[in-house]
């Protein structure tokens, strides 16, 4: 059983009278543990397929097998519940609350949650604490960098410690060297067991992959494995 | 997502925003101060009122010319049909019942009153020496109208603080003698300055005794009669027994009406606590206005906020916890601009009391709470579809709107 079970995905937004196929059968299979890119140009699908995969979406036709559990079926408030703890979002524009402090941020899916303020204290700290954010910990967003920003958000998505984790451009609002330590960052969560999966546009992020989907008009065109020892050196 | 944790989110939401928060809670202070003031100044002017009747005596009997009831054919009907007057000789009858403690009629007109070259307009009250004793007045100087009795024109008058002081300034105006009307009266005293006094200030009265006004006025009439009693259980015996007295001088027909203090205090006290409520119906509009300027409020902040409960629901957030966030923002912003609404509202009742020290204006209980429960209950009502609408978002668009 793969983690990640697509069959027959059909996604149909209306725009007026015409109607565009952003996925059009859709079928993918992905293994817990996976580093995956989804690339391609704009309008392919990319976004739309991680929004899927994300539960945040809902195809118009087809089947989503999380973990073997059907999930298209699910009620919105199941489905929070599946996102609350199976899977953690990074955002290319972060999406940090910007009235909350560094910790508050991190806080919040544990809020949301449930667990009990004491415990999340102690969580929050570690998580901090592993992504090098414990001075930064009293800080609003908008007194931290770019990089720090991100970094608040993958703390953020892993803090429930999710089985997958979905980033949407991670590196598409830094700089190239904060973008690789943020690549670097996401790529040591895959390396711990969380199935990665990142939509990009850099080639750089794309071939340091171990899978790569290549999208086309709502179709994966491309399915490529690369083996570990093949990817290439960074420049 | 625990209460406590809603509340906290809430919480820090309306101080993330203290501009927009600062206005609401103004927009809501002031329909809870309004209300809380207004029926203040309402409810003080009931208790005026009220506490203004007490002090006449609260064993008082009015007796008025003319019947207010219907009542059935007696053998007085057919004598004649007109009313006919109250009398002084009906006014001393009254007298003789037992229960009753002091008896003073009341014949009221206005006259000229002139000393000196200056002349002014007066309301003339005839009277008798127990009136003073009846309404509680106190005399400053001289003496009150003599006891004598009520047929007889005393050529005297006692005359108000306002009038001695505009005709007689620093001058001694006992035993001077005035011309009110067409007579030539003796001032024997002069009231002290009376403040307060419903409907009839003495301040501006002359009093002369009640022969002497029926004379001036030409007519054998009263306006009132007025009794007190010897205490407060006698009120309703002595009622019957005036009736009864009156009754047998007229040959059985009841062509007059006698109130108790008590029926025309109920009276005041119902058109005043009508008063009260109309103003704070009226003031509760505001309130009703602020509900809307927080839904206005809370529907700006769902949209300022759309990215925000997108992520939220990416994080997990179920619809209700969304829903009981934003709803507890409305919940809170109401309550905040509430109390310190109560707040300013006593203030104003304060700033009330303190420029009118004779109002007694103290916001009624009823109407605290009411303004309360209503600001909150409005609050929570107007918080309600913003907050469906925030948990209704669709979370792809809430995420990529920016």
């Amino acid at each position: 059983m793969a983690q990640i079970e697509l069959e027959g995905i059909e996604r149909i937004f209306r725009l007026g009278d015409s109607e565009v196929h952003a996925l059009n059968d859709v079928s993918l299979r992905i293994e817990a543990g996976e580093y995956v890119a989804v690339m391609g140009p704009s309008g392919s699908g990319k976004s739309t397929l991680l929004n899927l995969l994300g539960l945040l979406d809902r195809p118009n036709s087809g089947h989503y097998r999380l973990e073997g559990r059907d999930v298209t079926t699910l009620s919105a408030d199941e489905q929070a519940a599946v996102r609350s703890a199976r899977i953690g979002f990074v955002f290319q524009s972060f999406h940090l609350v910007p009235r909350l402090t560094a910790a508050e941020n991190v806080a919040l899916p544990l809020m949301l949650a449930g667990v009990p303020a004491a415990e999340r204290g102690v969580r929050v700290e570690r998580a901090l604490k592993d992504f090098g954010l414990e001075s930064r910990a009293h800080h609003r967003p908008d007194e931290l960098s770019g990089g720090q920003r991100q970094r608040v958000a993958i703390a953020r998505a892993t803090i429930m410690r999710p089985a997958m984790l979905l980033a949407d451009e991670p590196t598409g609002n830094l700089d190239r060297a904060t973008g690789q330590e943020v690549t670097a960052l996401l790529e040591a969560l895959n390396a711990a067991g969380t199935t990665l999966i990142v939509v990009t546009h850099d080639p750089a992020m794309g071939a340091r992959a171990r899978r790569r989907l290549l999208m086309e008009d709502g179709a994966i065109r491309q399915d490529v494995r690369n083996t570990p020892a093949a990817a290439p050196n960074p420049p | 997502m625990s209460p406590a944790d809603t509340l906290r989110f809430a919480t820090r939401a309306a101080l993330g925003y203290p501009q927009r928060t600062a206005l609401m809670m103004l927009a809501m202070s002031i329909g809870v101060a309004a209300v809380v003031m207004l029926t203040a100044l309402g409810d003080g002017a009931r208790r005026f009122v009220v506490e203004e009747f007490s002090a006449l005596g609260a064993n008082l009997l009015i007796v008025l010319p003319g019947r207010t009831g219907t009542g059935g054919v007696n053998p007085g009907s057919f004598v004649s049909s007109t009313p006919r007057d109250l009398t002084t000789d009906d006014a001393a009858a009254l007298l003789r019942v037992p229960q009753v403690k002091r008896v003073a009629p009341l014949a009221m007109g206005s006259a000229e009153i002139s000393f000196g070259g200056r002349l002014r307009e007066v309301m003339v009250l005839g009277t008798s020496a127990d009136y003073v004793d009846i309404r509680g007045f106190g005399v400053a100087r001289g003496q009150f109208l003599p006891r004598e009795d009520f047929r007889r024109a005393s050529a005297v008058a006692v005359i108000g603080e306002t009038i001695r002081a505009e005709l007689f300034g620093n001058q001694n105006a006992i035993g001077r003698m005035i011309r009110l009307g067409d007579r030539r009266l003796r001032v024997i005293g002069a009231m002290g300055p009376a403040g307060r006094g419903l409907g009839m200030n003495s301040d501006e009265l002359v009093l002369v005794p009640v022969a002497t006004a029926q004379a001036m006025f030409d007519t054998n009439s009263l306006f009132r009669i007025m009794i007190e009693t010897r205490d407060r259980e006698s009120l309703l015996p002595a009622q019957r027994e005036v009736e009864k007295l009156l009754g047998a001088r007229r040959q059985g027909e009841l062509d007059f009406t006698v109130i108790t203090q008590d029926a025309v205090l109920g009276t005041f006290d119902r058109i005043l606590g009508a008063l009260t409520l109309g103003v704070a119906g009226i003031a509760a509009i505001s309130l009703a206005v602020a509900g809307i300027l927080v839904m206005n409020v809370m529907l700006v902040a769902v949209t300022q906020r759309t990215g925000e409960i997108g992520l939220l629901k990416a994080l997990g957030a179920s619809r209700r916890a969304i829903r009981f966030a934003f709803l507890a923002e409305a919940a809170l912003l109401s309550l905040a601009g509430a109390l310190a609404g109560f707040i300013l509202g006593h203030a104003g009742a304060w700033a009330i009391r303190l420029a009118f020290p004779a109002l007694p204006a103290w916001p009624p209980d009823w109407a605290v709470s009411a303004a309360l429960g209503t600001a909150l209950a409005t609050g929570l009502l107007f918080g309600v579809m913003p907050a469906r609408r925030a948990a209704a978002l669709d979370p792809v668009q809430a995420l990529t709107k920016r």
